[in-house]
């Protein structure tokens, strides 16, 4: 074991134990706790865990800093698969962990591949400007198969530590912001065990070693987001969601399983990370292998982050409690798929050779689903369905950087809209808080006046995801859209476009549900009032990330010194078993031209919401509503031109056929492709299985019952007939001993 | 040949028997019938004992197996009376072809 | 003490059951809490053996056979009363002698209609004797004479105790086995005649049915021969796995069974059959066996789809439950098809795991049953409100059920899918496997889908008018946590630490797959 590694580094499994040490004192002992003591034992424990957490990120920063020396070539192996040892000679390691690329694979592996992976470190890093700094790896026996035994642990890297502190920060604030929101839910104990299970099961994903263990902790979240979607579980509206949401990502997980077992066996049996890593930028790595484990992973990717066309169990996923929406479905969860991408990048890079082409189905599917988040977003009248919809539209942006090459990009984007999206779902839940638990815009409005500070927090945040400069989203966004129009070696024409149409539309959208959310007159009951600190507090820290944290990555202009600029990308970019990517420099015209496209959105929102005073017009394209208001809109023959050419484009036939394509196409093949298998099951059921198999069965005792049925006539009971029948059979039988012998 | 006579005389008594066992009704006439099957066979054993072993008078082992049918032909029509007996209680008549309790 | 244990301790867990029955057939029946307790301590006594050979058992050398006990038994036909413990029989010993005094306690106060303890006692004690003893025999006969006695218990079980259509279900349980059993018998006199003879005595030899020796003298088949036979036995096992096309018994023997009837079938008696084809049917016939393999793999996923879609369209619970069973022994048929030694370990694994989380699903029903009086899924609905722990548990089996990473199913699913990648064998189809690989995974979709249909059916929502107001709708009583917390302890530990298992019949396997040219 590497003492030098820090022992925040070593020990970072403690973190999901303490968690799941919470969800059990809380399931086991929470009823029996007042509201207050069941909450505070979840928030002490996540209050635990971000200590530790940025103790881990503190000392992964010194290690990067101070990096351990590593001699290339011939101990890069041993430090790869057990970074532990990183500081000492290879052959010297820990107890238990040997050397496990040595051992033979377990299931008929390819003898080429076990051979490849010894190969790990791509060639150019070796004479690399910048030193490597290995992953802290602390692993123990899980299980022994075919005589391989497979290690569970902890893999810490700058990307597993970010994901750390992202994830306990935005969990103790939904902790304590649930306190209140929740107050006097009739499950609130089962509300803080699972958001404490939730917790532990994603801190514990951030920081698998091997693709089974990502595979353990990616299935567990979803179980969670499950009961959490389903909380209310009386209504069949909620429950419907939370199955929505569980099978969905099921269909996802065939993907990822298969993915796994895919990479299993290209790498040599094996589900470390490294070694698939290493395996991927081998020279050996079988190219096809690797797509398709790729894709096969992305299937997973889809569901769980919803990305085009398995994106509809997200604004579902909206019938759970607002706080969660902010955890699981905007923060952290969703953001799993996008994870894996990051971590096991080298599978994808090589797979779909990002490097070198021009399009592929990764970045692809990111930029489609950028546009059809975005434009869904707009028909909404559910509050957190539009922020729903901008959630998907976000993590079309990330997993499109990642699908162009643009690894810092992607992630860094992540962590910025994990606070600006959080704040606005948590600001969305204070607005509902007020406005007697309804999230439709429809009855709220004029909420500025009453709630000043969840409003000052709300448009803080949607200035952050509008990418507006210089709050976080911008910084995360133009990266991304730089990176798609450097590439590698190729540009990502395409992908630039749709990121900056997905620009326009999201400022456009956020206008809007701000004008309906905060301005014009309130069109809800009672009176509104603005949410207790307990839960504002938490907005203001989210929104205080939402501005400063774009400076994390600060790009190299104005000559500002190396300590400035790039940190994230310092700090968080792998650098040991990493493919070797084109780092996009900042483009001030791009950075324009974006900013821009933003502001362009706002101002024709702006113009259609404020300057249109009708505040109902753009609700509902179908009804009376909109004939009364056509008259008043005419007065502004300009404002025709904006809304019914190319807001209303946009917003009507456009956006409805999405979302028609949406609900009557995507989800009518789900729904259909769950009614068919049911109407198959029960034809199969009926007349195959009940039928054809069991009547053959069922014939069989028939045919040998009704052949008793005759035989039984004979069994008259009178003595006499057997009688009879005994001396006539005795005489023919006489008869043929007589016949036989004269014979 | 002396045997002959044995031999018919057996016939005789055996088709008597057996007219009498499918013909009438009374149980107690058939355990009779019965017991002239059996006797039958026992004239035919005694005949072809002394047949078989004329040259050897004292291996008597067909009547010694006649002696053997006589017992258990009295076993037999002890237990048959008795169920004649309980019919009889039971239906206060023994005419067997009402009887057909086997009936499947 | 470990002296004892080696020379008796095998046959003790086999026999004293039979031995605590027979002190129950004296006692008159009457005495009914009397033979509760004789029953209670005589499962209780047989799980302290089991316990103590566990704790004994040397697991670095869990490959080969120990506590074997060989002595004469048929000399005419060279049948010899051979038992012995190994990796592949432990953990499914363990599972046996685990469940049969949960369900003693469980059956405390749930003797099902018409009553009668003592023969309902009697009846599984005979049980556990059979089961036991199938697991520990070595000898072909004895297998079979074990495989046997457990079939009458359970046809008197289900005849006598069970729903309403019982005798149908029965006879059919029975007539189904007994078909297999035949052709089973038939395979293993083939095999007795057809194989080499061996050395008994010093210079003397004669034709063998010890499972130890059969391996090496079976080489003396043709691979006709092999084929043929290989056929009988997978009849004879794939019958009670059950497989698709011979699973039709299973849904309505559990439908009609009593509570711990279903629990002991679907947690042991299901697994005579895969244990079977582990023990039996592979390492002696391993050339039939990679022939038979892609039609054992076909059949396998079959199961898989075929039993999920039956299970979506069910409208009783326990009938669910039991199309369910279809559907995860195919994943471990498609283990065991694989020839891998991973497959075989997850397989062995999936037995276990489906006894405890299948018996835990058959236990639920069961209080569901006796609370609303009712398993059809239409009637039922918030139970979550009305009973929440037992609403909890159910969700808490549903998802074991369904294989969530974490818990006991996973181990068994995912490790057969996953060697479906590479199969074993000397000219594997892999191809075909691959494809099966596919199928299977997609199985695992509908198996949440029915599962979770299920739950929200049954646990959401809120409870319907006719039961709303029914006071006898309690919650979980301590006896039922009594049973169930082994269980579920079993399936939470056995899912976070697989080692528990895989350690155990790794070594096992790994020498019983070295026929096949793998691991070892």
């Amino acid at each position: 074991m590497d003492q030098n590694a820090g022992w925040f580094l070593e020990n970072a499994w403690i973190i999901p134990l303490i968690m799941a040490g919470s969800f059990l004192t809380i399931l086991f002992f929470g009823k029996r706790l007042p509201e207050r003591g069941t909450a505070g034992i979840g928030i002490v424990a996540v209050g635990v865990c971000l200590v530790l957490s940025l103790g881990v990120a503190t000392q992964w920063v010194q290690r990067v800093n101070d990096p351990p020396v590593v001699e290339h070539g011939t101990s890069t192996e041993g430090a790869g698969v057990h970074g532990a040892d990183a500081g000492e000679p290879p052959e010297t390691g820990g107890p238990h962990d040997g050397p496990a690329v040595e051992q033979p694979g377990p299931v008929g592996v390819e003898g080429e591949h076990a051979a490849a992976v010894s190969l790990a470190v791509p060639a150019a890093a070796e004479g690399g400007e910048h030193h490597e700094v290995p992953p802290v790896v602390n692993q123990i026996t899980w299980f022994q198969n075919g005589g391989v035994e497979f290690k569970v642990g902890t893999l810490v890297d700058g990307l597993t530590a970010m994901m750390l502190v992202t994830v306990t920060i935005i969990s103790l604030l939904v902790h304590i912001y649930s306190r209140e929101y929740l107050h006097g839910d009739v499950r609130f104990t089962h509300y803080y065990a699972f958001l404490s299970l939730f917790t532990a099961a994603m801190l514990f994903y951030v920081m698998s070693s091997s693709t089974l263990q990502m595979l353990v902790g990616w299935e567990l979240v979803g179980v969670c987001s499950f009961t959490l979607i389903g909380h209310w579980w009386e209504e069949k509206k909620n429950t419907d969601a939370a199955l929505k949401a569980f099978l969905t990502n099921r269909v996802g997980d065939v993907g990822l399983l298969l993915g796994v077992v895919v990479t299993f066996f290209a790498a040599g049996g094996t589900f470390e990370i490294l070694e698939i890593n290493g395996y991927a930028l081998s020279p050996g790595a079988n190219q096809t292998l690797l797509l398709v484990g790729a894709l096969l992973l992305f299937g997973g990717v889809t569901s769980k982050s919803g990305q085009f066309p398995l994106h509809t169990w997200l604004p579902d996923a909206m019938a759970g409690p607002t706080p969660v929406s902010a955890l699981i479905h905007a923060a952290t969860m969703v953001v799993a798929g996008v994870y894996l991408i990051a971590r096991l990048y080298a599978v994808f890079f090589e797979g779909l050779n990002i490097g070198a082409n021009a399009i592929n189905y990764v970045a692809l599917i990111g930029g489609v689903t950028i546009l059809v988040g975005a434009s869904l977003a707009f028909v909404q009248h559910d509050l957190k369905k539009v922020l729903a919809y901008s959630t998907i539209s976000q993590l079309g942006y990330m997993v499109m950087a990642l699908g162009v090459g643009a690894w810092t990009a992607g992630v860094f984007h992540l962590f910025t809209h994990a606070f600006f999206k959080a704040g606005l779902f948590l600001g969305a839940g204070s607005v509902s808080h007020a406005a007697h638990h309804t999230f439709d815009m429809r009855e709220m409005g004029g909420l500025r006046k009453h709630m000043p500070a969840t409003f000052a927090t709300f448009v803080i945040c949607t200035a952050a995801l509008m990418g507006i400069f210089p709050l976080a989203g911008f910084w995360s966004k133009d990266e991304i859209l730089a990176g798609a129009s450097q590439g590698q070696e190729q540009a990502y024409t395409l992908m630039l476009i749709m990121g900056a149409i997905g620009a326009l539309l999201t400022a456009a959208y956020m206008t809007r549900a701000i004008y309906l959310t905060f301005f014009g007159e309130y069109r809800g009951h009672g009176t509104p009032h603005e949410s207790p600190r307990i839960m504002t507090i938490p907005l203001w820290i989210l929104s205080f990330g939402a501005v400063t944290f774009g400076f994390l990555n600060f790009p190299k202009v104005l000559s500002l010194p190396e300590g400035l600029t790039t940190r994230f990308e310092h700090f968080v970019e792998p650098t040991f078993l990493f493919p070797e990517i084109e780092h996009p420099t900042f483009n001030p015209v791009l950075a324009i031209v974006s900013t821009l496209l933003a502001a362009l959105g706002f101002a024709l929102a702006y113009q259609y919401y404020w300057l249109g005073r009708s505040p109902l017009a753009g609700l509902s394209q179908k009804s009376g509503f909109r004939q009364g208001y056509v008259l008043l809109q005419n007065k502004y023959y300009l404002d025709t031109l904006y809304t019914d050419i190319i807001v209303g484009a946009t917003k009507g036939p456009i956006a409805r056929a999405s979302y028609w394509f949406n609900q009557y196409v995507i989800d009518a093949i789900v729904n259909g492709a769950g009614r068919i298998s049911v109407a198959i099951a029960s034809v199969l059921y009926r007349e195959v299985d009940q039928q054809v198999i069991d009547g053959i069965v069922n014939g069989c005792g028939y045919v040998s019952e009704s052949s008793g049925q005759v035989l039984r006539r004979m069994q008259t009971g009178k003595v006499q007939q057997y009688a009879a029948l005994l001396f006539a059979a005795a005489a023919v039988l006489a008869g043929a001993f007589i016949v036989a012998v004269s014979l | 040949m002396l045997v002959n006579q044995f031999l018919f005389l057996g016939a005789i008594l055996f088709c008597i028997g057996v007219y009498g066992v499918l013909a009438r009704r009374n149980a107690v006439l058939l355990l009779m019938s019965i017991e002239l099957i059996l006797n039958s066979v026992n004239i035919n054993l005694v005949a072809f004992g002394a047949l078989w072993h004329a040259n050897d008078p004292s291996n008597l082992s067909g009547q010694v197996f006649a002696l053997f049918v006589i017992a258990i032909a009295a076993a037999e029509v002890g237990v048959g009376l008795a169920i004649v007996l309980m019919l009889y209680r039971t239906r206060r008549s023994i005419d067997v072809s009402e009887v057909d309790l086997m009936k499947g | 003490m470990k002296e004892f244990l080696n020379d008796w301790g095998l046959s003790l867990a086999v026999f004293l059951p039979l031995f605590g029955a027979a002190i129950m057939l004296l006692i008159p029946r009457r005495e009914e809490q009397l033979h509760k307790l004789i029953a209670l301590l005589t499962s209780g006594a047989v799980l302290v053996i089991g316990v103590l050979l566990v704790a004994n058992f040397n697991y670095d050398d869990g490959r080969t056979f120990q506590y074997v006990v060989d002595k004469a038994w048929i000399p005419l036909i060279n049948s010899r009363y051979i038992v012995g413990l190994d990796g592949i029989s432990l953990p499914l010993l363990a599972l046996t002698v685990l469940v049969v005094p949960l369900c003693v306690i469980y059956s405390w106060n749930h003797i099902p209609e018409p009553g009668n303890p003592k023969a309902f006692l009697v009846l599984m004690l005979i049980l556990e004797t059979g089961m036991v003893g199938s697991f520990v025999a070595l000898d072909l006969i004895l297998f079979f004479v074990f495989f046997e006695v457990v079939l009458l218990p359970m046809y008197f079980m289900i005849g006598v105790w069970g729903g309403e259509q019982r005798q149908y279900a029965s006879i059919k349980f029975f007539l189904y086995t007994l078909f297999g059993s035949a052709l089973m018998i038939v395979a293993f006199l083939a095999l007795y005649f057809l194989s080499a003879e061996v050395e008994v005595a010093p210079g003397e030899f004669a034709h063998t049915f010890d499972m130890r020796l059969l391996p090496t003298a079976a080489q003396a088949i043709s691979s006709t021969a092999a084929l043929w036979i290989f056929g009988g036995m997978f009849i004879g096992f794939g019958i009670k796995v059950p497989m698709f096309p011979f699973h039709t018994w299973l849904p309505d023997a559990h439908t009609q069974a009593p509570t711990v009837g279903s629990v002991i079938l679907a947690a042991v008696l299901l697994k005579l059959g895969t244990y079977g084809f582990v023990r039996i049917a592979l390492p002696i016939l391993p050339e039939a066996a990679e022939t038979w393999a892609p039609i054992i793999g076909g059949l396998a996923v079959v199961g898989i789809i075929y039993g999920a879609l039956c299970c979506l369209a069910q409208t009783d619970m326990k009938r669910l439950i039991a199309f369910s069973s279809v559907a995860h022994m195919g994943f471990v048929m498609l283990g065991i098809a694989t020839l891998t030694d991973f497959g075989i370990n997850a397989a062995i694994f999936g037995m276990v795991a489906h006894g405890l989380i299948t018996g835990m699903l058959f236990f639920l029903a069961g209080s569901t049953k006796e609370r609303y009086h009712t398993l059809e899924i239409a009637r039922l609905g918030g139970l979550l409100k009305q009973a929440p722990r037992m609403g909890w548990i159910l969700g808490f089996a549903s998802m074991a059920s369904l294989g969530l990473p974490g818990l006991a199913g996973f181990w068994g699913e995912f490790p057969a899918i996953l060697s479906a990648y590479n199969p074993g064998g000397s000219d594997p189809n892999v191809a075909l496997f691959r494809a099966y690989m596919v199928v299977a995974a997609i199985g695992t979709v509908l198996a949440a889908g029915y599962l979770l249909w299920l739950y929200q059916r049954v646990a959401f929502g809120t409870p319907k008018e006719e039961f709303a107001h029914d006071s006898h709708i309690h919650d979980v009583t301590p006896l039922e946590w009594v049973a169930w917390i082994p269980m579920l302890v079993g399936i939470v530990a056995l899912g976070v630490y697989p080692n528990l298992i895989f350690r155990v019949t790794d070594p096992a396997v790994t020498s019983t797959m070295a026929a096949f040219g793998v691991g070892g």
